[in-house]
């Protein structure tokens, strides 16, 4: 489970001088392994280092756990698992992919930030390795992919949508969840008429804003032209002007808080999340991680029969899929040292064994492998799943599926849009 | 190295040049043994690190791979040409400017009372050098929760009646520069004034009393005695004042990460953004430098001008 990615950490400044520190400090991790795992067929006898950002609970026993079942299983392989805080991976695995001793499995988010990392030479390709069983899981290990090749393996899924909360949606006297933007639209007028702020979103964070125009992107766009875009960083189709257009329509009818310009996503009571988790705001455009974030946030034990949740709403006339969705996952890669051991235990780790097991211990929200599907009990969760299960197709978080430099100049400027500064040709031009 | 030389040379000399030079080898000996570490953690820690940084600072490097996108100037040229970062340079000039304006007249004003004899004058001097003891992260957390909508600035204005002058103080990106200066004033005002009270403790008693026997009234015993002698302490704070002004980071990321839209950037959340969330390890460094060389220049140039009076008396001999 992931949730606090890094992307969505809170930025709590640290310093760059105590990054420093950090990452000078990054050199001492002794690889328990020197032996070379041969380059065909299993590995013979191994010993693998885990980077893994399971720093809290429940996930952190859970990973332990599975390490530990692993070895019962391989006897000649041994596993180090060593959890490092979320926010220390931008800067650790740089510099350990620089050394000579990196991990042998790390954390791994995909995207662009994996094409980077790949051009230390040091990442595993682990296309053929993995032929035999990544097609059981869901389409989202596409989003590990680089040049077609596969260099890494999600084990648990997202996908972003409007979390809402429903005592206040009849308070308001909305009915039905939203499906359309005209349909939103009234949504909010009728959440202001009843005094409740309508939306709460973290826009000091820049990426919850990202997420509107990235959806009004999908909902423009044909799937083609979305893909071609984060492959080429060329952005220069008309419907990516019109996503903008729409984005300030729907700016212009005022659907956020007071003060959102300041809000952040998820630290305290007045975050975007804490509001929404205390009934200070309707509706947030969030990820799955969502109702862990919030549930940390309020004091509401009942919290989760309030919780509702609807996909993005379609766009009339847009050419893009009115039910493609956003999202992203957690997952591994493997470096080149022990790729054989590696590749195993992340076989392991997407079994409907471990799978079922993320989902009811609360560690991980949406499993990668449908066969665990079944072990989802929260019913806004099987709702989930369910129109995950038929979305056509799920389009990675912009800012991750292209590289970081530019993924994050591209939240930027659809940040600096969102509170009003900025054209919607200045968004696309954004990314160089 | 040193050693063989002496030895070499100490055959054929005569006695008393050898004593000289012995003590003079001691003396280099003794200048080794105590400036040699301080300079080896100098040259490690300070010179290595700005001639790394102007190394990649001349490169596209996004921290993997090898360094060698060599690009010239082009991320200099790329940093002056980006509006954030100019504005960035403009808020930092803004919170300067202000601090001289603003905090320099209230720290010495207050300062002047607080060496009043006032009753309990210590605990007024604890009060106000409070906020200085605190960190900066938990200084920004504090006034995140009591600026926050309808926070507690925000209740106090209603209760009092003045209602209307409630701001969205964090997210209007017109006010948000202005009130992380407010926040960054209550945070470094004790710290001025306790400098300040330190220099008027320097002044002698006797001045104060041979100009009130002259005739001098309060204000003018203040005006013509007290603050011409404060004069160096007010120069090493406005040095220090202008120099945090400049490097100013941790309350602004913090506190707004450097938005709206930019409009409270500085240019260390500006290197910090660019450097390290967007892996632009060649780009940020280009900033850093600039950085560094602005804040170099100043110090060089304040040095040279203004602080030269207050350390010329120290250095120079008799007849100075």
């Amino acid at each position: 489970m992931r949730r606090f990615p890094s992307r969505r950490a809170a930025a709590i400044g640290l310093t760059g001088a105590a990054l420093m520190l950090v990452a000078a400090c990054g050199g001492e991790d002794e690889n328990g392994g020197s032996t070379a795992a041969s380059s065909d067929g299993a590995a013979e006898s191994a010993n693998l280092v885990w980077w893994h950002n399971a720093t809290n609970e429940p996930l952190k026993s859970v990973w332990t756990e599975v390490a530990r079942d692993f070895e019962a299983q391989n006897p000649n392989i041994k596993i180090k698992v060593q959890p490092i805080q979320n926010e220390q991976f931008t800067t650790k695995v740089p510099l350990a992919l620089q050394g000579d001793e990196p991990p042998d499995i790390y954390q791994q988010w995909g995207g662009g930030q994996q094409a980077d990392q790949i051009r230390s030479g040091k990442v595993a390709d682990i296309t053929d390795a993995t032929s035999e069983w990544i097609g059981d899981l869901t389409t989202i290990t596409e989003g590990w992919k680089t040049d077609g090749r596969q260099y890494g393996v999600p084990y648990s899924q997202h996908v972003v949508g409007f979390w809402y909360r429903k005592d206040l949606f009849e308070k308001a006297g909305i009915t039905e969840p939203p499906t359309t933007m005209a349909e939103l639209n009234e949504a909010v007028d009728k959440l202001k008429a009843a005094g409740i702020a309508p939306i709460a979103i973290g826009a000091k964070d820049r990426w919850p804003a990202a997420f509107y125009w990235d959806y009004f992107v999908l909902r423009r766009c044909a799937a083609e032209t979305v893909q071609e875009a984060m492959a080429t960083q060329v952005m220069d189709d008309e419907c990516f002007i019109q996503a903008g257009e729409d984005l300030k329509a729907f700016l212009d009818t005022e659907p956020f808080q007071d003060s959102f310009e300041g809000t952040t996503a998820q630290q305290g009571a007045g975050s975007s999340a804490g509001m929404v988790a205390n009934g200070k705001a309707a509706m947030e455009l969030q990820g799955t991680w969502n109702p862990y974030v919030m549930s940390d946030l309020t004091d509401d034990e009942n919290l989760d029969d309030k919780l509702g949740w609807f996909p993005f709403p379609a766009v009339e006339g847009g050419a893009g899929d009115p039910k493609a969705a956003l999202g992203g996952g957690d997952g591994f890669s493997c470096t080149t040292g022990q790729a054989d051991a590696c590749v195993q235990f992340l076989e392991y780790i997407v079994s409907p064994e471990v799978q079922e097991k993320l989902v009811t211990s609360g560690s991980t929200t949406l499993p990668v492998n449908p066969a665990a599907a079944g072990a989802i009990e929260k019913p806004t969760v099987k709702e989930i799943q369910a129109y995950v299960d038929q979305v056509p197709y799920t389009q990675t978080y912009f800012d991750v599926a292209l590289p970081t430099a530019v993924g994050q100049a591209l939240n930027e400027a659809i940040a600096d849009f969102v509170v009003g500064q900025g054209s919607p040709e200045d968004i696309v031009a954004a990314v160089r | 190295m040193a050693v063989n030389l002496a030895e070499t040379s100490t055959g054929r000399a005569r006695a008393r040049p050898v004593e000289r030079r012995r003590a003079l080898m001691r003396k280099r000996a003794e200048l080794t043994l105590l400036l040699g570490p301080a300079l080896v953690l100098f040259v490690g820690f300070v010179l290595l690190p700005i001639g790394i940084a102007a190394y990649y600072s001349v490169h596209e490097w996004n921290g993997f791979g090898p360094i060698d996108q060599f690009v010239g100037l082009d991320n200099y040229r790329r940093a002056f040409e980006d509006p954030v970062f100019r504005g960035a340079i403009g808020h930092n000039l803004i919170i300067a400017g202000l601090s001289l304006l603003i905090q320099l007249p209230l720290s010495i004003a207050l300062a002047l009372l607080l060496n009043r004899n006032l009753r309990g004058r210590g605990l007024l001097r604890l009060v106000v050098f409070a906020p200085y003891v605190l960190s900066e992260a938990i200084t920004a957390v504090l006034w995140l929760l009591i600026l926050q909508p309808d926070g507690f600035v925000d209740q106090v204005l209603r209760a009092v009646g003045l209602g209307g002058l409630v701001q969205p103080w964090l997210a209007d990106r017109e006010i948000v520069l202005y009130t992380l200066f407010v926040v960054i004033t209550w945070k470094y005002l004790g710290f001025g004034i306790i400098l300040l009270l330190a220099g008027l403790q320097g002044i002698p008693r006797e001045l104060r009393e041979a100009a009130a026997l002259d005739g001098a009234g309060s204000w003018q015993t203040t005006r013509y005695v007290v603050l011409p002698l404060l004069g160096p302490t007010i120069r090493i704070w406005i040095f220090l004042s202008m120099i945090g002004s400049l490097q100013l980071f941790d309350i602004v990321w913090i506190m707004t990460g450097g938005g709206p839209a930019g409009s409270s950037a500085t240019m260390a959340t500006y290197l910090i953004d660019h450097g390290f969330r967007r892996y632009e390890f060649g780009y940020g460094s280009a900033v850093a430098v600039i950085l560094f060389v602005i804040c170099f220049v100043f110090a060089l140039v304040y040095q040279r001008y203004a602080l030269r009076r207050d350390t010329a008396g120290a250095l120079t001999r008799a007849g100075a």
